[in-house]
């Protein structure tokens, strides 16, 4: 932390505030180097801030045999590129770049830097020295569904996007199917923002979404001002990425948790061993990489039902895209006794009944 | 559902005050002949501290205060370095905006996630209860006021003040005000100071009025529209209102037309306020004259007293 705030003081003193600082040095020889870069800031108190606090659980477990450096605040583009080879060029074994946009330079580098282990956080592209790993966050948005289908007075929920990709997409199916359930005739308003982390446009969303009636708001974003307004409005949301509880007490029924901790150990451990291997880890409630906060504001059969949901995704006893799940024109996109393999998970790029509107081309 | 006109424009109201705020205080700069382009910057450093202020004392209007006077201390640094020192201004305040943009994260990192208190709504008893009107005209929060009252004042100033129209000579002429033995640095100083008092109030807005959170470059590009603003306004108070609320308007309007779910893609409705600015900017370069009336014609330059 100390040295972040210094970094920040420097930063700014030099009006260098534009080129993200880079926060340690690390050596070949002695500790092993483990890169972070992050999207936005650490202190957006979604998904950075997760990452983050993942990356100091790595740190507390090994101690003085790794060294961690992170960079925040950095660009999906070619900024990325120029700072992935320099966290490479400055002696980290292994490389977590934490967000979608940074698969093509996280490739590119990754071929300049062959003996560098990268790891490409919810992207697609693979190499012999880039693994992905993700987290099956459409689970949780299923309980979320499960919660929003017995709490909802109006039957209406309002789901803030960020960027259009199948991530959210699935999201919002999830989310639907899980409150259809419950409210067969439930329907989700969206509104896309085209940004992870806008704190203004994200509590305007909000503001928009309740103004048409719906009752309680979830977010594919990263900031906690939608949770903000509902707590105004005496209304209910959903956090995301991490527990955004202290944000809005009154109002957070329950957020999803990113866990990154355990694939950040387990890959460490492998570069330690030297049996790092590319691969694609999908993580979800079962391995704990999905976690969801407390379940708040809400009865106990309520709390009871989304934690039922939540386990039986763990067991696998539900298959939350079993069919027959029909898309928005009515027509079947799941037969019934089928379901989705991650392959037509990972690609979705339509939307199940019930959500309102269109995904931006 | 029936349209709820009144919370929508409720909504619009609170979206575009910030933006109001922000270019009334860069209105009184850029008359007096500076361009400060640290907008940005000054919004944030008054966003963190309003936003501190206000959580550790409960007091909107404590916070709303510092934040103005936060703003106010980065201005003077814009103003000794480009008044006294005579740095680039356009340079200086690109520069201003960074550091802000730095020293407000830096400020607010233990800040981030907390919730502020909710801010007082100044209920006009009875007039409220009236329909529509009501709600609109006398149940808002102290910035909603406070735009409007500060703009009027400042509306005065500028063209019915004495002292209004020295600032406006500044601006104009500074080697003519200089000659005639008015103190053009001195000026420039009130006003950048101004200025930054404005700019440091919008934020506060931002982190205690319109959002009740602290978050790393939470302004989001507001400050620069606000700089557009006093262009698109051809240096006017009045049509400053209305490019405020234009640009309020639309943009809230662009996420909700999104919420009902018409065919319109998002990205064009989110372009819309930069598509109408382009629009007005160009209906208002064909009136040459009119510019050539109402901007400061010695805006962005150094001054220096001869001898």
């Amino acid at each position: 932390m100390k040295r972040r705030t210094f970094n920040k003081l420097l930063g700014a003193g030099l009006v260098a505030g534009a080129a993200p600082a880079i926060i340690g040095r690390a050596h070949a020889a002695g500790p092993l180097g483990v890169g972070f870069i992050y999207v936005g800031p650490i202190g957006d108190l979604g998904w950075n801030y997760q990452h983050d606090l993942s990356r100091k659980e790595l740190e507390k477990h090994y101690g003085d045999k790794i060294k961690t450096t992170y960079v925040e605040n950095v660009p999906e583009g070619p900024d990325a590129e120029r700072v992935l080879a320099d966290l490479a060029s400055k002696g980290n074994s292994l490389i977590f770049a934490t967000s979608f946009g940074y698969m093509n330079p996280t490739i590119k580098v990754a071929q300049k830097f062959p003996k560098v282990h990268f790891e490409h956080a919810t992207g697609y592209k693979r190499a012999a020295n880039v693994a992905t790993y993700n987290i099956r966050f459409y689970e949780s948005r299923y309980v979320e569904g499960i919660i929003s289908g017995m709490m909802s007075k109006t039957g209406k929920v309002g789901y803030i996007c960020s960027v259009p990709i199948p991530e959210v997409v699935m999201g919002l199916n999830a989310y639907i199917i899980g409150m259809r359930t419950i409210n067969p005739k439930a329907t989700i308003r969206m509104v896309w923002i085209n940004s992870w982390y806008d704190p203004g446009k994200e509590g305007d969303a909000a503001k928009a979404l309740f103004d048409q009636g719906c009752d309680i708001v979830a977010q594919h974003t990263d900031s906690t001002s939608p949770l903000q307004v509902a707590q105004q409005r005496g209304l209910l949301g959903f956090g995301e990425a991490s527990d955004m509880y202290n944000a809005a007490p009154k109002a957070q029924l329950t957020s999803p948790v990113n866990n990154w901790a355990p694939y950040y150990i387990e890959r460490t451990k492998a570069v330690m061993d030297g049996t790092w291997k590319s691969g694609d880890v999908w993580g979800g409630f079962k391995s704990g990489m999905m976690q969801m906060a407390p379940y708040k504001n809400m009865p106990d059969n309520v709390a009871a039902a989304a934690k039922a949901a939540q386990d039986g995704i763990a067991s696998g006893a539900i298959d939350i895209y079993k069919g027959p799940i029909k898309d928005q024109s009515g027509a079947i996109k799941v037969a019934a006794g089928s379901t989705l393999d991650d392959k037509a998970i990972s690609g979705m790029n339509w939307l199940a009944e019930g959500v309102e509107g269109q995904i931006p081309k | 559902m029936s349209f709820p006109l009144t919370t929508f424009i409720l909504s619009i109201m609170t979206s575009s005050t910030p933006l109001l705020l922000a270019a009334s205080g860069e209105l009184v700069v850029e008359k007096s002949g500076v361009l400060n382009l640290g907008l940005e910057g000054m919004m944030l450093v008054g966003a963190v501290v309003g936003f501190a202020v206000t959580y550790h004392t409960g007091s909107a209007l404590l916070g709303a205060f510092c934040g103005a006077l936060a703003g106010m201390l980065l201005a003077s640094v814009f103003a000794v370095l480009t008044l006294s020192l005579l740095a680039n201004q356009v340079a200086t305040g690109l520069a201003l905006t960074i550091f802000g943009t730095g020293l407000s994260a830096l400020a607010g990192s233990s800040y981030v996630g907390l919730a502020g208190p909710p801010i007082p709504i100044l209920d006009v008893p009875v007039l409220s209860a009236l329909p529509v009107i009501g709600p609109i005209v006398f149940q808002q929060n102290g910035f909603v006021y406070a735009s409007f009252a500060l703009l009027g004042a400042i509306a005065w100033f500028l063209y019915r003040s004495h002292a209004g129209l020295i600032l406006r000579a500044v601006g104009d002429s500074h080697e003519a005000a200089h000659a005639i033995g008015y103190n053009v640095i001195g000026i420039r100083y009130l006003a950048v100071a101004f200025g930054g008092a404005m700019a440091g109030l919008a934020g506060a807005d931002l982190s205690i009025g319109y959002n009740t959170n602290w978050a790393e470059n939470m302004t989001a590009g507001r400050g620069w529209i606000a700089l557009a603003l006093v262009v698109f306004s051809t240096w006017r108070p009045f049509w400053l209102v209305v490019g405020a609320y234009l640009f309020g308007g639309i943009m809230y309007a662009s996420l909700y037309v999104q919420g009902t779910g018409l065919a319109i893609p998002s990205q064009f409705v989110a372009s819309l306020p930069y598509l109408a600015t382009i629009a007005v900017l160009v209906a208002i370069s064909r009136d040459r004259a009119r510019i050539r009336l109402n901007a400061p014609a010695c805006l962005g330059l150094s001054f220096r007293a001869a001898g």
